[in-house]
């Protein structure tokens, strides 16, 4: 069973953003940049496809030199090999031309299953997998906290959070899936898989190797720009809730909800 | 050229989801400023009788999809539809739920159309019949404006909660009509095997009006009795920080935070919570924050409306007989 699994590299969640003077980007000095979260339970659930089932783990990415970092991770946890798309073009482009990029990537390779993070962790677009899907033309499950491949390996039987439970669904291969978080507990590199990972194949290609034009996937293809990005609203300052005691604070608290908020 | 708003109503087991009067709401107010009108869709089975009060927030028209294969939504069934109907009327713009449904199919349909979608807004504008979406990005530590380059329909996502509802008006006229559509059953691969509600049918945190959420200040799972009873006593659904959930406490569905959930309640109540960069990004947008917390240092107190410095094991209690006496 051969599985690929689309990674992107985002900002460590401890980061805080800072919007740059462009006031369209954030400033990137400082930033610690890691696999997105959602993605390492898509490479770890790959890597367990594997030892049930055999075949091949590919990660691809797509960004510039730094994210072969995070693949060279995703190696070492046990990944046989990495194509990562490294084209100034596609720096600022959109969810669904970066879907384009990887559809080019995986046009060529033999696969059974797909996985992705459910979103990345940056721009929460959470759209790049399921236009994916769509352009390859095969069926997604999102939002994947478990999944059960036949002993066959013929169907997959997935369970997706949804609001207040979990729906089942049965899906044929070749298929897309989406990561959530609660999948599985992924595995940490270990140092003889570090060393190995060094040895391991890690392509980097260009969008004229995939036959792709930036006219069709670059920042001037995006249906989607960002005009400006302003941090969050700032918060009226709180008050602190008086009292000598818990019961007094309690009483004060119950009646500034009650009386004052009037959420309760 | 592209004319009108769609919104994109959401039913579950036959009943219209409160995004839906939200969404109506909002795509009223947008289709005042551009003088042209709304139209929600709705797909289900023996779903008609429902459609009638999605007008009284504002639809002029609703367009029902009603088979039984729309029954229960699946992405391929319900991606196929809007697509049909969307290339046969060629709305302007088309909002949904940035609900797990609306999250699903976004992407899809916004493939199958070759056009540009906004995921998870939480305020909407018009500039010269173009829509402006704001949306959060990094979980909320920033807010991008984006733009639809000259491309229709522009699809956006809601997110659930943020949308003020009209004032139901019992007056005003709505049309609805049957859509026509096709469904090709060999297109469709996935099957819906089974669905789990979790115990207790409990309001999701991501829709819920009030949320009581504990950290690593609980101390153990077995103390969320306290707050499952503040949480019974005013209505709320109880979460969870990153770091109880990490411990095994809680399950993962529980978290609010940067990799859980984002959520915008009106009352959010935060037990033992520090109150690291990734749950306040996660929460930050609720209406009224409150704190409890042992340490008056704590960064959650930054952002809480009301904060009590003192161990929650004696105020969340104190609290909840306090609450009796005014419920």
């Amino acid at each position: 069973m051969n599985t690929v699994v689309c990674l992107k590299q985002v900002p460590d969640t401890e980061s805080q953003i800072k919007i740059a003077p462009d006031g369209r980007s954030i400033v990137t000095d400082n930033i610690k940049w890691v696999m997105n979260p959602y993605d390492e339970y898509a490479v770890e659930e790959a890597l367990r496809l594997k030892e049930k089932f055999g075949g091949e783990v590919t990660i691809i990415g797509v960004g510039p030199k730094r994210v072969t970092e995070s693949i060279r991770t995703a190696l070492a946890m046990g990944a046989d090999r990495g194509i990562l798309v490294d084209d100034p073009a596609v720096a600022d482009t959109d969810p669904l031309s970066t879907a384009r990029v990887l559809k080019a990537v995986i046009n060529d390779l033999d696969y059974d299953i797909i996985l992705c993070g459910k979103q990345g962790v940056d721009g929460d677009y959470g759209l790049v997998g399921s236009s994916l899907a769509e352009l390859l033309g095969i069926p997604q499950i999102s939002v994947v906290v478990k999944l059960e491949v036949s002993a066959d390996g013929s169907t997959v039987r997935a369970h997706r959070e949804v609001e207040g439970g979990i729906s089942v669904i049965e899906s044929p291969l070749p298929l897309l899936i989406t990561a959530q978080k609660g999948l599985n507990e992924p595995r940490y590199a270990s140092l003889p898989g570090i060393m190995k990972a060094k040895k391991k194949p890690l392509d980097i290609k260009t969008l004229a190797d995939l036959g792709l034009d930036p006219s069709e996937v670059g920042a001037d293809a995006a249906k989607i720009k960002i005009m400006q990005i302003t941090p969050p609203g700032q918060r009226e300052p709180g008050k602190v809730v008086e009292g000598e005691t818990p019961q007094e604070k309690a009483a004060n608290l119950a009646r500034l909800l009650h009386e004052e908020a009037k959420v309760i | 050229m592209a004319q009108g708003i769609w919104i994109v109503a959401e039913q579950r087991e036959g009943e219209l989801r409160k995004i839906s009067f939200e969404l109506v709401s909002e795509g009223r107010r947008l289709a005042d400023k551009m003088g042209q009108s709304v139209t929600a869709i709705l797909l289900g089975s023996h779903i008609k009788g429902k459609a009638a009060v999605l007008g009284k927030y504002g639809a002029d028209k609703v367009i029902v999809a009603d088979d039984e294969r729309l029954a229960t939504y699946t992405t391929d069934t319900y991606v196929s539809v809007l697509a049909q109907l969307t290339r046969a009327s060629e709305p302007a713009i088309i909002l949904l739920g940035a609900t797990v449904q609306g999250k699903d199919m976004s992407g899809r349909l916004a493939a199958r159309l070759g056009v540009g979608m906004a995921q998870d807004c939480v305020a909407f504008s018009i500039e010269n019949s173009n829509l402006i979406a704001i949306r959060p990005i990094y979980a909320g530590k920033a807010y991008a404006t984006v733009t639809f380059e000259e491309s229709w329909p522009q699809i956006a996502t809601g997110r659930p909660n943020v949308f003020e509802l009209n004032e139901p008006d019992d007056s005003r006229p709505v049309e609805v009509i049957g859509a026509e559509f096709n469904l090709d059953d060999s297109q469709f691969k996935t099957k819906i095997i089974e669905s789990i509600q979790q115990a207790g049918g409990k309001v999701d945190l991501t829709e819920a009006e009030r949320i009581v959420s504990g950290g690593r200040g609980m101390k153990g799972p077995e103390n969320y009795v306290i707050l499952e009873e503040l949480a019974d006593l005013i209505g709320a659904t109880v979460g969870a920080s990153r770091s109880a959930v990490d411990a095994g406490w809680r399950p993962h569905s529980d978290q609010v935070g940067q990799t859980g959930k984002v959520v915008s309640p009106n009352l959010y109540i935060a037990c033992g919570i520090s109150g690291a960069i990734q749950h306040l990004a996660g929460m930050g947008t609720s209406k009224y924050i409150v704190a409890v917390n042992k340490d008056p240092d704590a960064p959650i107190f930054q952002k809480a409306d009301y904060g009590v410095v003192g161990d929650l094991f004696e105020v969340v209690p104190a609290l909840i007989e306090e609450l009796k006496k005014i419920l």
